[in-house]
């Protein structure tokens, strides 16, 4: 291409550029530089306007008020304005504000930025509020464990009966029932439809013989299982009323059995055995959970609530002088820890402004302490920490301390350092306690593990060692954890739902664990209450835990139950938690389900026709997590439900119909060929009439159906011309899809799974002309479309015509990105590869396009062209423009000046496939010019830049190493030095990979030279590089060029260097392999004096170089040598340190296999049965790594055991 | 200490892949027990070899190969008896 051609084009486009600009008008074009204002922010136009409010409709008023109200009432009626007439206007604060202020909401409570930096670890931060709802779970007392096996019939148990928590389930289903009453009452106004009670009356035949569990066994009647067994005594609920019976079952309040709550003096509370506050049906809290810390006064309100000390008491009320007296506490007394409550908050370390007033007791109150005495060093310590652990602090004689009191204070001692201490710390500390889990008791232990599990401010990493903790000491507790696993689920079960996948598996794995150690009958009866709780929060991640419980134990054990729960008669809840178990079986087990395929459909297949609507849809859509996880195999087990799914599909509407269409678009995949045909065209009219549907969800669905039936065989490339496509292009290609990025990836798959069966220019030729729309986001999902159908099915089919609207149009939508996108570049890159040589002649075009954006002042305008060069300079070689190569080469060689790294990162890859393709001695500008200009850039520090830069000079010192003088190679050499100590390692292995082709180029000697000095540096990291390196120089230009050199720096008297010959001898015998057998006799005098050092460290070198050695001349005939070596390794079997001990017997396995097992097994006979453990122990290591190696080999060389009579005479036997 | 733990983990997965493997409380009874199993299972195993001493006792193969697999149950005789047992006899007569 010769200049003037290069003008033309120049010219060509800058006429293209003053059009453009000149039709979208608003971009401040400039002629004299031919740049358009090129700032990355979008126009604030009509196209903006109409992107941000997703229109698509002309009328930009829609959706607005056009007329003034004339009659109806709404403004006048404002509730909260007062109607008598004011002589001064009032000008006063919202009611926002007002509540604001007053509530202190936002403000004071809880900062709504708090902890959501950054570096927010929290798991609250970032949960949605239905995550959040987790904290509205109670630990729920500890339960009777009726499965244990050495249960008296009869005894009574402590716990919870299972009888207790199903009324208890029940007075909450009622209690909630009536609140929406009341809800509904108040918002209505008006009479309220009669509720059935849920609660039974009393006189129930079923319950007056329903005894204690245990008695189940030998109950005659088989009760239904879903009918809760209410206690006779529950007196009958009136429906309208809220009364006592509602407010708290009669569980009596420890101390003061059935009486009503006596009015408290100060010392009348007895220390209660439990340190349950509010009695029954709370949490029991924390046992230390008290409020330690008073903070300063008034800085939170939990300040008001610090005990009174006895200088305000002495000033509050009356003393001796007024005739009173002041009481001794009687003995025995303690004070009661206040009984924590649910909602309070630990209290805040005290922020912003407050008078520091020395004189205050409360000043100088308990603050978060430094040390925790007894644990040592923390890594950190919240002053929510002080909460759970605050009893540590108290200086407490543990000598008084009992023995129960010593076993809680250890246990908390061990958590506080799991959760706060150091990993050595953490690691002893976890170790201990599951030793001595049993010891502890699952009582004790859970009782403290798992409020710090619902606190609020948790972090990861502390929720991941808790849970850990959890996870060892479930293994350890085994059945002992039955009276628990309710309270380990309310804990545990949030992970199941959390966004972090780890947290997840982590949830899962202990829900298995827990399930495998409790027993299948356990986990149902515990979470059975759970299945109809009033909350859905609560069934949806029992629904989880169910189905991981099914997992651990098979879907055949539980199978008989989730039957009974799909079927429940009483509430749809069971029902929909039922069949929501069965959804979530297949997310978990995937095609592990194929086995029980039949028997799951068959539970869930009647609730299709359920009456309820959520229960349906739920079970469509289980039916679809069924199918995907069986594909493509099952379509047999599903042959029951097709009917009824069909028929529902025709009936439904809205979101049942989206979950019946995602259970048939995964249904029909698993089908015949005929079938799925048939059943395509049926469902395509439903689909075709839900294209036009608003809902979201729908979309989604359709979408998904769409996709999944394209890729069917059964359906046909005609079929979904004629039936399909004009459709979907018309309702689902517009702007406004692609504003929403989950529509937007949505239909990008559909259109391309589609385009696998039509083909590229059936889809093509629909999409191209949005290449030139207004829309960005539009253009950008028209380009990701192209880019993937292209990449997949190649450019083959794109006729001339398309080929020349398709160039154009991804050009133009390349130029004008306003913010680059990775998407734009991959498209063009996809595109012009497709197309090959046929891009030819729209090359000077693109060039032109190219050189004009590297000129571009953004710099990821510059970025992005240089590394569309990249992309393209094969296909440029292709179609054979090598002159344009040139050019851009020149014009790269010119931007080696770039400032911004990530550019000239790019600009060097860009050089860097320009050499590859052109080859060294074409290059434009020459390598002589080229290589100078690289050497200040290796210094560049950037690792785009190094590794972009170390690619490009090595793969010069590969192809052409004669073009430069061997000066400029040594400089290069230089430089390289520094990028042994990158962090990347491609980058080091490139710079290494690097030395080794320069030395080949110039000769070792010089590099040898400046490797070897490099071996005298401090660093670590750069010496085992040059090490690395001196070993790649021996490979590529012989060892005898190396050798002589190494073994003779070995002579420095200086530790580090005679470390790094050695380690280099390492790598150089690595490398060379079998040729190590010329140099093995030249480098024997040096090991032996290596192998004898006092230095372990050296030893430990040695017997690495000795490993690679005897590896490399296997059954070469230096046997005498290796031998030789094994002499001088062996002393050092006793050596302890784990580093040192493998090397050693690394080595001397690699020397077994060069002279065979026989000769080293004699070294290790001698051993094995040694007095001392500490000989037999290294013995029997050396013996099993050899039986596990060459057991086979060994048999002959075993020892003779003729003495005792024994011996194997057939190995004996001589023909 | 977690290094320990770990190599008596890897050592107890190693001798439930291997048991021929041992560690230093194995006993001699138990080590010789492996030998003569490796052993008689060696030659049965490589066939050439088992023709060989076929051959030498003119015996057929079959035969052979039997009688070294019969003789791989308790080569060393009954596992000396422990402590406070007594020890255990089997009649190797009937084997044979």
């Amino acid at each position: 291409m010769s200049d003037s051609d290069f003008e033309q084009i120049k010219k060509l486009q800058q006429e293209r550029n003053a059009a453009a600009a000149a039709k979208s008008g608003s971009r401040s074009f400039d002629p004299a530089n031919q740049r358009s204002d090129n700032s990355t922010k979008a126009k604030l136009g009509e196209i903006w306007d109409t992107d941000l409010y997703e229109r698509n409709t002309g009328d930009k008023f829609a959706g607005y008020h056009t007329t003034l109200p004339a009659a109806d009432g709404d403004d006048e009626e404002m509730e909260d304005a007062d109607s008598g007439r004011r002589l001064v206007g009032q000008y006063t604060a919202t009611r926002a504000q007002i509540d604001e202020f007053a509530r202190g909401d936002g403000v004071e409570e809880d900062d709504p930025l708090a902890g959501r930096g950054e570096k927010s670890n929290r798991i609250t931060d970032r949960e949605t509020d239905y995550q959040k709802r987790r904290f509205d779970r109670v630990l729920t007392p500890t339960r009777a464990d009726p499965f244990a096996a050495n249960r008296q019939a009869g005894a009574t148990d402590e716990g919870e009966s299972y009888r207790e928590i199903m009324e208890r389930r029940e007075l909450e289903r009622e209690e909630e029932r009536v609140r929406r009453a009341i809800e509904q009452k108040m918002k209505e106004g008006g009479p309220v439809e009669e509720h059935q009670p849920t609660l039974q009356d009393s006189g129930n035949k079923e319950n007056e013989e329903a005894g204690s569990t245990e008695a189940a066994a030998g109950r005659k009647r088989k009760k239904r299982w879903d009918v809760a067994s209410t206690d006779d005594a529950t007196p009958a609920p009136e429906p309208k009323k809220r009364s006592r019976w509602d407010q708290a079952p009669s569980v009596p309040a420890p101390g003061a059995p059935g009486a009503e709550p006596k009015k408290r003096s100060r010392w009348d509370q007895a220390p209660s055995a439990t340190p349950v506050g509010n009695v029954g049906l709370a949490t029991p809290m924390h046992p230390t959970q008290t409020a330690v810390v008073p903070p300063a006064f008034g800085a939170d309100a939990a300040g008001r609530y610090a005990p009174l000390s006895d200088e305000e008491l002495d000033a509050m009320l009356p003393g001796p002088e007024q005739g009173y007296k002041i009481l001794e506490p009687p003995p025995g007394y303690a004070p009661v820890r206040a009984p924590a409550h649910k909602l309070m908050q630990a209290p805040a370390p005290t922020t912003g402004f407050m008078m520091q007033d020395p004189d205050s007791g409360r000043m100088t109150g308990q603050q978060v302490p430094k040390e925790i005495p007894g644990v040592g060093d923390l890594q950190f310590f919240k002053p929510e920490d002080m909460a759970y652990f605050g009893k540590l602090t108290d200086g407490a004689d543990e000598e008084s301390l009992s023995v129960e009191e010593l076993k809680e204070r250890k246990i908390m001692r061990l958590l506080l350092k799991v959760k706060n201490g150091t990993p050595p710390m953490r690691k002893t500390a976890l170790r201990q306690l599951t030793d001595n889990a049993r010891n502890f008791g699952a009582g004790p232990l859970f009782n403290q593990i798992l409020p710090l599990l619902m606190e609020k401010t948790l972090e990861d990493q502390e929720r991941h060692l808790l849970v850990k903790v959890i996870d060892r000491i479930l293994y350890k507790l085994d059945d002992m954890v039955r009276p628990y696993v309710h309270k380990i689920l309310v804990v545990i079960e949030p992970l199941l739902i959390d966004q972090d996948y780890y947290a997840r598996v982590e949830g899962r794995e202990i829900i298995s664990n827990l399930s495998k150690a409790a027993g299948l009958a356990t986990m149902i009866s515990v979470m059975r209450p759970d299945i109809d709780h009033v909350d859905e929060y609560v069934r949806n991640t029992t629904a989880r835990a169910f189905a991981v419980v099914a997992s651990a134990l098979g879907i055949p054990a539980l199978l008989p139950f989730l039957r009974a729960v799909c079927r429940s008669k009483k509430s749809w809840q069971a029902r929909h938690t039922g069949v929501k178990i069965v959804q979530q079986i297949p997310i978990l087990m995937g095609c592990a389900v194929l086995p029980h395929l039949k028997q799951l459909v068959d539970c869930i297949g009647p609730n299709l026709n359920d009456e309820q609507t959520k229960v349906r849809t739920v079970t469509s859509l289980a039916i679809a997590a069924l199918a995907e996880a069986s594909n493509p195999y099952g379509i047999e087990s599903f042959d029951d439900i097709l009917n009824p799914l069909w028929t529902g599909a025709r009936k439904q509407r809205g979101k049942g119909l989206a979950g019946f269409l995602k259970a048939v678009g995964y249904i029909i995949p698993l089908m015949d060929e005929d079938y799925a045909n048939y059943y395509t065209s049926q469902i395509m009219e439903i689909l075709l009439r839900e294209f036009a549907s608003p809902d979201e969800e729908m979309k989604k669905v359709v979408l998904k159906v769409i996709s999944q039936c394209a890729a069917t065989d059964g359906v046909t490339a005609g079929y979904l011309k004629e039936h399909v496509l004009d459709e979907f292009f018309k309702s689902f290609w517009v702007r406004r899809m692609a504003l929403d990025k989950r529509n937007y990836r949505q239909v990008v798959e559909t259109t391309v799974d589609i385009g696998q069966k039509v083909g590229v220019s059936e889809i093509l030729e629909r999409i191209v002309a949005n290449l030139k729309d207004e829309s960005e986001a539009y253009r950008k999902m028209t380009v990701e479309t192209v880019e993937k159908i292209v990449a997949s099915l190649g450019a083959a089919d794109i006729g001339e015509r398309l080929e020349e609207r398709l160039i154009d149009g991804i050009l133009h939508a390349f130029q004008e990105q306003s913010v680059e996108d990775i998407v734009m570049l991959n498209g063009f890159g996809s595109v012009v590869n497709a197309l090959g040589t046929r891009c030819k002649p729209y090359l000077p075009q693109i060039v032109s396009t190219i050189l004009w954006r590297l000129n571009n002042k953004s710099a990821t305008v510059r970025q992005q062209a240089a590394d569309l060069i990249s992309r393209i300079a094969m296909v440029m070689k292709q179609c054979g423009e090598d002159a344009l190569m040139g050019k851009l080469g020149i014009v790269l060689y010119e931007y080696l000046g770039e400032e911004y790294p990530e550019v000239l990162g790019s600009i060097l890859g860009a050089l860097r496939s320009i050499v590859t393709v052109v080859g060294i001695s074409q290059m434009q500008p020459p390598i002589k010019d080229l290589l100078p200009r690289l050497t200040p850039i290796l210094r560049n520090r950037h690792e785009k830049v190094q590794e972009n830069t170390i690619d490009l000079v090595g793969r010069i010192a590969d192809r052409g190493p004669e073009s430069v003088n061997a000066r400029e190679w040594m400089r290069i050499c230089f430089e390289l030095l520094d990028m042994l100590k990158a962090h990347k390692k491609g980058i080091r292995r490139a710079a290494n990979n690097t030395f080794g082709f320069i030395a080949k180029a110039i000769g070792p000697q010089d590099v040898l030279a400046t490797l070897l000095n490099n071996l005298r540096v401090q660093e670590r990291q750069s010496r085992v590089n040059t090490a690395v390196a001196i070993g790649i120089v021996a490979e590529t230009c012989a060892p005898f060029t190396v050798l002589p050199a190494l073994m003779n720096e070995y002579r420095v008297p200086e530790l580090n260097v005679q470390n790094g010959v050695l380690k280099s001898l390492s790598f150089l015998f690595e490398y060379i392999g079998e040729m190590a057998k010329d140099y093995v006799y030249a480098v024997t005098p040096l090991l032996e004096d290596a192998l004898i050092d006092r230095d372990q460290v050296h030893r430990q070198t040695a017997a690495s170089v000795v490993k690679h050695i005897a590896l490399g001349v296997v059954g070469l005939g230096c046997e005498d040598a290796m031998v030789h070596l094994l002499n001088l390794l062996y002393p050092n079997l006793f050596e302890t340190s784990p580093h040192v001990i493998d090397r050693i017997v690394e080595a001397i396995e690699a020397i077994r296999m060069a002279v065979g097992p026989g000769l080293v097994l004699n070294y290790v006979w001698a051993g094995l049965f040694h007095p001392a453990r500490k000989v037999r122990t290294p013995y029997w290591r050396l013996y099993n790594d050899a039986y596990v190696q060459c057991a086979d080999a060994m048999v002959p060389y075993y020892p003779n055991l003729i003495e005792e009579g024994i011996d194997r005479t057939e190995l004996a036997i001589v023909l | 200490m977690a290094d320990k733990l770990r190599t008596q983990q890897e050592l107890e997965r190693l001798q439930a892949k291997y048991i021929g493997t041992g560690h230093p409380d194995t006993t001699s009874w138990e080590w010789k027990t492996n030998i003569h199993r490796d052993t008689y299972s060696s030659i049965v195993g490589h066939p050439p070899l088992l023709s060989y001493i076929a051959l030498a006792e003119n015996e057929p193969a079959a035969k052979v190969r039997a009688r070294l697999i019969r003789k791989m149950l308790q080569p060393m005789g009954p596992p000396p008896p422990r402590e406070g047992e007594e020890p255990m006899l089997v009649d190797r007569k009937a084997d044979a």
